[in-house]
């Protein structure tokens, strides 16, 4: 799954750099090289993550077979400023978007949230089943009732925080998403294609 | 269980300063799900405002005086479920708990607002002897197994041991049911039902705080009980007298003791009077007038027979060794939607040591207690009530080794 997680075309980075912030967004993969980055950046100011804390933040519990689940909880942005949450990471899993749903009659659909989740300034942002949410997809691993998850969210700044989410049972948070993602990754041949079919989901860490 | 616990990950290191600005953010937001104080000095607060902290060195529902709605919910743990599958539940059945003692909805509660009114919710649980046997075999206490044999039982399984109890107390049944269904749902991939009992008291606010309750045979039932917050009912029910991860717990007898109203119905008053060995009217003794007056067993009357008889229910249970009594928190059941045929007591019996104390009182009782003519024990389990939890821990934490 590391690999899955890693691997992004340069396609797919520059769609959801566009797609998100760009401000947010390097020329090369993230992790290390981001963070440096942000370490300069505090500094010489408050980041995002700094202002950043979740209230009551759970998971919906599921199988790796079942291989995709939401992320839930109150995003509370402490600062007087807007904050705008672009990423996130769970390291269990291949990869991970932010998705609004819309409702229609009783049927939801989930769908990439563009420019991801802003949360004003001294207020906060609800991530619900059935509204916005963090999810996880191509998950390596079960999430059962009772663990915990440590998820990671990047901010607009390239600030970075980590929150710990209880695993719940929960019977809904059963969307329809629009790219049908999650089905299509089940073990390719090879091993190295297994993002391909669903790329455009991948690379949230690219920008 | 993670609220608030925010880490950046930009500098390795907790922020002290931007967690206490998060942290006072997010509790502007939980008090969102608090109820309301009452707003106008004078006014008293809302029965449903009022709260009972699940965290503390004891667990709550104890030593709370009783609220007038319980159910006793027993589980058995599915055959799968290991010794980490019983930590991951009681991680969840304890935040669970701890959020709605708040007033504040469970993680993915699907009804957020029956949450909202804690109504003094307390949430106790008991473990069973096969859920410490399949955490650690050797950690059982020599006491968490079934009562011995009594010739009056008539015990029926459905009502009997299991692996896993809630105790689910509250002045609102609303929140009782609530609280009850939001946290069998965190018990589904563990376990399952074995039974529910559900027990009711006077309404919230009915009669004066402290007023010894009524069992549905008219009689005042409780009125010699240790006194929480003495040192006799620290002793007696906190005492110890298991291994050390039940240091600062006690253990539950849960009696189901169906009474037989109808036949009951049959006995006048003097005859109940000395059936109990005390006044209906009042609970007084039959040698006294006020209900706690100390019962005097050796009065006789005129012809020179004890007032208090030998076969009286009170003598029976009268017991010279002060080590053996027990705390008692009953609640009354019935099957109201079946005609009230089917009613009785929940004998809820809280004591350090069932062996030493409950044992020796229900065997003088069951050789001669005149009472035994109208009341019939038909469920009995025993639990140990581990010691309660800090904010961020766990009931049981210690069996599981921290």
């Amino acid at each position: 799954m590391d690999r899955v997680r890693t691997t992004r075309t340069a396609w797919t980075a520059s769609l959801l750099c566009l797609g998100l912030t760009l401000t947010a967004c390097g020329e090369t993969a993230p992790g290390e090289e981001s963070s440096a980055s942000a370490d300069r950046e505090a500094d010489t100011a408050a980041t995002a993550a700094d202002s950043f804390s979740v209230t009551a933040p759970w998971v919906k519990a599921v199988t790796a077979e079942e291989g995709m689940t939401g992320v839930f909880g109150e995003l509370v942005n402490g600062s007087g400023g807007e904050i705008t949450l672009v990423s996130a990471s769970y390291d269990a899993a291949g990869a991970v978007e932010l998705h609004e749903s819309t409702t229609e009659g009783v049927d939801s659909t989930m769908r990439e949230k563009e420019g991801g989740f802003t949360i004003p300034a001294g207020g906060s942002r609800l991530l619900a089943p059935g509204a916005d949410h963090i999810m996880l997809m191509d998950l390596a691993e079960d999430l059962e009732p009772g663990a915990e998850a440590a998820v990671t969210v990047e901010f607009s700044d390239g600030s970075t925080a980590e929150f710990t989410a209880a695993v719940k049972d929960y019977a809904g948070a059963d969307e329809e998403y629009e790219g049908g993602h999650g089905e299509e990754h089940e073990e390719s041949p090879d091993g190295e294609q297994e993002d391909s079919p669903s790329g455009e989901h991948e690379g949230h860490g690219g920008h | 269980m993670g609220d608030g616990r925010t880490r950046f990950s930009r500098r390795g290191l907790l922020l002290g300063g931007a967690a206490a600005g998060a942290g006072a953010a997010g509790g502007a937001l939980a008090h969102r799900w608090a109820a309301e104080p009452a707003p106008a000095p004078g006014v008293p607060a809302l029965n449903g405002t009022l709260t009972v902290p699940f965290h503390g060195a004891r667990q709550a529902g104890v030593e709370t005086p009783p609220q007038a709605h319980g159910t006793f919910v027993a589980l058995d743990l599915e055959p799968r479920t290991g010794p980490d599958g019983v930590r991951r539940l009681m991680r969840l059945l304890s935040d669970d708990a701890a959020r709605m003692s708040r007033g504040e909805p469970a993680l993915a509660d699907t009804e957020p607002e029956l949450a909202e009114v804690p109504a003094r919710l307390t949430t106790t649980f008991g473990f069973g002897r096969g859920l410490v046997e399949r955490v650690d075999a050797a950690a059982v206490p020599d006491w968490l197994r079934p009562l011995p044999d009594f010739d009056h039982d008539r015990l029926d399984p459905a009502w009997g041991e299991a692996d896993l109890l809630l105790q689910v107390c509250a002045d609102d049944p609303v929140t009782v049911s609530h609280a009850v269904r939001m946290m069998l749902k965190d018990t589904r991939s563990f376990a399952r039902v074995r039974w529910t009992q559900t027990g009711f008291r006077r309404a919230h606010g009915s009669q004066a705080g402290g007023t010894t309750m009524r069992n549905l045979m008219g009689q005042v039932d409780g009125t010699v009980n240790p006194a929480p917050g003495t040192g006799d009912f620290d002793r007696l029910v906190w005492g110890g007298g298991g291994p050390g991860w039940m240091e600062g717990g006690t253990s539950l007898v849960l009696r189901r003791i169906a009474t037989h109203l109808d036949a009951w119905d049959e006995l006048d008053r003097p005859a109940r009077e000395a059936v109990i060995g005390r006044r209906m009217d009042n609970g007084a003794p039959l040698t006294g007038t006020e209900e706690h007056d100390e019962a005097d067993l050796e009065a006789t009357d005129g012809s020179g027979l004890a007032v208090i008889a030998d076969f009286a229910h009170i003598r029976r249970a009268r017991t010279d060794d002060p080590d053996q009594r027990i705390f008692r928190r009953g609640y009354n059941y019935d099957h109201r939607d079946s005609g009230g045929q089917d009613a009785g007591l929940l004998f809820a019996s809280y004591q350090a040591d069932p062996l030493r104390q409950f044992v020796p009182l229900q065997r003088r009782l069951d050789e001669l207690d005149l009472l035994n003519e109208w009341v019939t024990a038909v469920g009995s389990a025993v639990f140990a009530v581990p010691p309660g939890c800090e904010e961020g821990g766990y009931v049981g934490q210690a069996l599981f080794g921290g």
